[in-house]
């Protein structure tokens, strides 16, 4: 067991425990949180691997747009921030029966398949830098790299066209008078003078002139 | 470097995920096992890439491609989310129940 091993079980063992924490905790938030430090574990197990740009890549996109993305979502379906009981559905159960038959039969194959499958690590210094993956990705993949675009601006798109409200499909009546601007009350003749009075002015001002007004 | 422990370490974490997936009721904690299944793809698509190191360097490239895609993923994700959110008033994934069969008939709601 090298010392690449080690650090690999142990970032593992990091990365797992803070995905089982993210799965089980009862605070939406700090569900999004311990998802950082699993995706923190997973970025330094790629650079142990050698794959530096891989995990500046996880870090910059998982870490800094994903979670925060996700903790938007969060704040923006006004979840609970304290304790909330109702986070996991009935059938906790049957999901812990698939996850734990899902990890036995994958756990069994891999360790009898990989049992004896050593790779050098050393020799692999380099083959992660981002002038190897770069030149990898533009002479190789230049074409999937395009289509993705595509995909990332369709999906750009599509975002804005499923948040915005003013576009798409009719609404129901009562949603559509959510959106008019409240009304306003009708301005009386005496206020109207003072309405002229330039918008920095505050009301008590205002107020004062109009009733000069409604005296004069 | 041994091969069983990065791959193992993987399958760990898929579990995770699907556990998350089928146990939670929150539609934005879905989505972050759905990550973290991604993720577990993501770590064996990068330890395979260092196994063959060919020129190609498939792996590497299919993860950065996997982290693009998991971000417009979540993008839409989230988007559906809170229109569901603005409709129902409810993002639990138990409670949306409109396109099953039976209650749809019975005119249950939400």
């Amino acid at each position: 067991m090298t010392a690449a091993d080690i650090v690999i079980a142990a970032l593992g063992v990091v990365a797992v425990g803070s995905g089982v924490m993210v799965v089980t905790t009862r605070q939406l938030v700090h569900a999004a949180l311990w998802l950082v430090v699993s995706f923190g574990a997973l970025a330094a197990s790629y650079v142990v691997l050698a794959a530096e740009f891989v995990a500046w890549v996880q870090v910059l996109i998982y870490v800094g747009a994903i979670v925060v993305l996700l903790l938007f979502g969060i704040m923006l379906t006004r979840a609970p921030i304290g304790r909330s009981e109702d986070l996991d559905s009935g059938n906790r159960i049957v999901a812990l029966v698939v996850a734990v038959a899902t990890a036995a039969v994958l756990v069994t194959t891999l360790v009898r398949g990989f049992r004896d499958a050593y790779f050098p690590l050393k020799a692999r210094v380099g083959s992660g830098s981002s002038a190897t993956v770069g030149a990898s990705l533009f002479r190789y993949w230049v074409l999937p790299f395009e289509a993705l675009s595509v995909l990332l601006l369709a999906a750009l798109i599509g975002a804005i066209v499923l948040s915005r409200s003013d576009i798409g499909p009719e609404r129901p009546v009562e949603d559509a008078d959510d959106l008019k601007p409240p009304k306003r009350p009708r301005p009386r003749p005496g206020v109207a003078l003072a309405r002229l009075r330039p918008r920095n002015a505050d009301d008590e001002d205002t107020i004062v002139l109009s009733r000069i007004d409604e005296e004069a | 470097m041994h091969l069983v422990y990065p791959v193992v370490i993987s399958a760990l974490l898929f579990s995770v995920g699907v556990y998350g997936v089928l146990a939670r009721r929150n539609a934005i904690l879905v989505l972050m096992s759905v990550e973290l299944m991604l993720n577990a793809v993501n770590l064996n698509l990068v330890v395979f890439d260092m196994r063959w190191a060919d020129r190609l360097h498939g792996g590497q490239v299919l993860t950065l491609f996997v982290i693009v895609l998991a971000a417009a993923e979540v993008g839409l994700g989230l988007a559906l989310v809170l229109l569901i959110y603005r409709n129902r008033q409810t993002v639990d994934v138990d409670r949306l129940r409109t396109l099953r069969e039976r209650e749809a008939e019975e005119g249950v709601r939400q």
